[in-house]
């Protein structure tokens, strides 16, 4: 167990570190950092002067070792476009982002779990048929096109809802703001949620319909009926029970992408997040801020896969015994 | 079709067409009423897009051929001014959405087709090289093909496509922004040809016809390319014609979000995210009739994908 927990951990610490090269060179050779840092009329002198304390002229393996460095305390330098630290810029962004993931989330698996089990059971009604085919269109629709459509049918044609920004946030602490305590935050949350989380209810559905149509064949669940159990019983204490694991494991991996298209969401809504400003950073190579987001967003995913694996290898004892074996 | 072995089995025409149309391939394609609408409708519209130099109403980039006075035109109605109709309505400047929506189709298409061949050409040469030699070769590469596979493919276009902004210099930008997204469209996705490729490779080397020409001396490429490949080639085809319908999407959101191709060569989604800009003024036509060809494109491309995967299982018959 400590074996393999360390060996992820060395993994999960080389794809960081592969990641933070890629930033690194980047950040290094992407323009001059000291042109972008000093106007037109700074001498020859005043220049390497800065080069100087900037220290890139040491070697260039303790230039990457300060950079992880930094980076490990968040210092990712300042921003080109916008003259402000990248970290400051993120940290103000970040609430934004992450309330509309975890609200998109909750509302993809509570939405797609009610779905799945309502199509499971009731698999030949009309309405099932409904809603399988409806979630075809949903896989097929690319995201900012149902944002697009969303906006056109809830902001302009119905006028219901706004079509961009967060509405009135109120501060929380020093830095955390929320759009959820005020009745204009909650309303501008309901369009950008309901396009970010779309993809993944239908991936949750056809999901928890796969699973459960499996387990509602298995002789256990024949046994409890034959006991006489009531089908309330039968369907959510023992089928729904035994499809939850590999549903919420793909959640849970999937917080990762919701996190990575709310970058599409976020531009369609004009929601001030973070993927907006790496969106941004993108258009006018605003580099400083592109390898802190690269750097933010691997660290979400590793953790999150780390956490998935670690979770399994604790619930599936047959990992451990195909590890001994033969290496992943 | 009766094909009794004791009787002798009627002469045919052994043409290529013939044989081609009897094929279980042709059977399966002619018993599939969504196969059938699905081709049409993509052949369609690669048609409409590959010609549309001729076949367009107009050219829509040739500042001399528009007419300010045709701004706004809704389909199907005359101008008030002018009294010319446009089927599917005139956008701002006057361009007849009709033809604008043809080129757009013709720079996604071939950003989508370019970014597939390439992310092919990549994922078979490393699932093959890695598949043949295995050992610590296999195992790095495929180590990085996992890394790869744990972030969403858009996020990793949308990087690389930033990365190499970086590195060219700003005259060249938006001449070479084309190829900049057919690279990270591509790099994002050779993922899941090297896979499938390694895997048919690794079964494939220790059959008889392999040995047989390693015993003969055969250059290990030669035998790569020429032995081993036409045995994988059919699951290659079905991720190729889905991977299609993905860089289509992925080539349209990177151009919706403005970072993909340039303006001069707007693309469907780039033709989206102008008309999304006029959808509060009233203007619906030009968002709607580019955001339906690019669905209906994807679609066709994507269930055309499924029903070649469903025919080409054995399994599933």
């Amino acid at each position: 167990m400590i074996a393999f927990i360390i060996r992820r951990l060395l993994q999960s610490v080389i794809v960081m570190v592969a990641v933070a090269a890629v930033s690194f060179t980047l950040f290094r050779f992407v323009g001059d950092p000291v042109n972008s840092m000093v106007g037109q009329e700074a001498s020859i002198a005043d220049r390497e002067a800065l080069r100087d304390s900037l220290g890139l002229n040491d070697p260039i393996f303790l230039q990457f070792g300060r950079f992880i460095g930094n980076a490990a305390q968040g210092e990712f330098g300042i921003s080109y476009r916008l003259q402000m630290p990248v970290t400051e810029l993120i940290l103000q962004r970040l609430p934004a982002t992450i309330e509309l993931a975890l609200v998109s989330g909750f509302l993809a698996f509570v939405v797609g779990l009610s779905l799945g089990v309502y199509t499971a059971l009731r698999r030949r009604g009309v309405m099932s048929n409904i809603i399988m085919t409806g979630s075809l269109i949903g896989v097929s629709l690319p995201t900012f096109l149902i944002g697009v459509l969303l906006i056109w049918i809830f902001a302009v044609e119905l006028r219901w809802l706004p079509s961009n920004g967060r509405g009135d946030v109120v501060s929380i602490g020093d830095w955390w703001s929320t759009g959820l305590l005020t009745h204009s935050g909650r309303l501008a949350l309901i369009l950008p949620a309901i396009t970010l989380g779309l993809y993944q209810m239908t991936l949750i559905m056809r999901l928890v319909r796969a699973e459960m149509l499996e387990v509602l064949r298995t002789d256990y669940i024949k046994f409890a009926r034959a006991r006489g159990l009531s089908a309330r019983a039968i369907n959510f204490g023992h089928a729904l029970k035994n499809t939850l694991v590999p549903v919420i494991t793909i959640t849970g991996l999937q917080l990762g992408s919701i996190i990575a298209f709310a970058i599409i969401t976020e531009t369609v809504f004009n929601w001030p997040g973070v993927g907006a400003l790496f969106i941004n950073s993108v258009r006018f190579v605003d580099v400083p801020v592109m390898a802190a987001y690269l750097m933010m967003i691997a660290l979400v995913f590793v953790v999150i896969n780390l956490i998935v694996d670690l979770l399994y290898y604790a619930v599936d004892p047959r990992l451990r015994v195909d590890r001994a074996g033969k290496a992943h | 079709m009766t094909s009794d072995s004791k009787t002798p089995v009627p002469p045919k025409p052994a043409g290529r067409l013939y044989r081609a149309w009897d094929s279980d391939l042709a059977y399966a394609f002619r018993t599939s009423p969504v196969a059938i609408v699905a081709t049409v409708v993509a052949l369609v519209i690669i048609f409409c897009a590959v010609f549309a130099p001729w076949l367009a109403p107009m050219n829509p980039y040739n500042p001399a051929g528009l007419n300010l006075m045709n701004g706004f035109t809704p389909p199907m109605e005359p101008n008030a001014f002018t009294g010319e109709v446009f089927v599917m309505g005139a956008d701002n400047q006057g361009r007849d959405m009709l033809s604008t929506i043809m080129y757009g189709t013709r720079t996604s298409l071939f950003v989508g087709a370019m970014a597939v061949v390439f992310a092919m050409v990549l994922g078979i040469s490393i699932g093959l090289f890695a598949g043949w030699r295995g050992g610590w070769v296999d195992s790095a590469l495929m180590r990085v093909a996992d890394v790869q596979l744990a972030f969403p493919a858009i996020l990793i276009a949308l990087l690389i496509f930033g990365i190499a902004r970086g590195f060219i210099p700003d005259n060249l930008r938006d001449q070479m922004a084309i190829w900049v997204l057919i690279v990270a469209i591509g790099l994002s996705d050779w993922v899941q040809f090297a896979r499938v490729v390694r895997g048919a490779t690794m079964v494939e080397k220790s059959k008889e016809y392999v040995q047989a020409a390693r015993v003969i001396g055969a250059h290990p490429a030669k035998i790569m390319f020429r032995h081993i490949l036409p045995n994988v080639m059919g699951p290659v085809l079905v991720i190729a014609t889905i991977s299609l319908a993905l860089a289509i999407i992925a080539e349209a959101t990177l151009s919706f979000l403005g970072v993909g191709v340039p303006p001069t060569q707007p693309s469907l989604g780039t033709l989206i995210r102008i008309g999304q800009s006029f959808l509060i003024s009233g203007e619906w036509w030009i968002l709607l009739f580019p955001a339906v060809t690019l669905l209906a494109l994807a679609l066709s491309v994507n269930l055309l994908g499924d029903w070649l995967r469903d025919a080409l299982n054995p399994r599933l018959r």
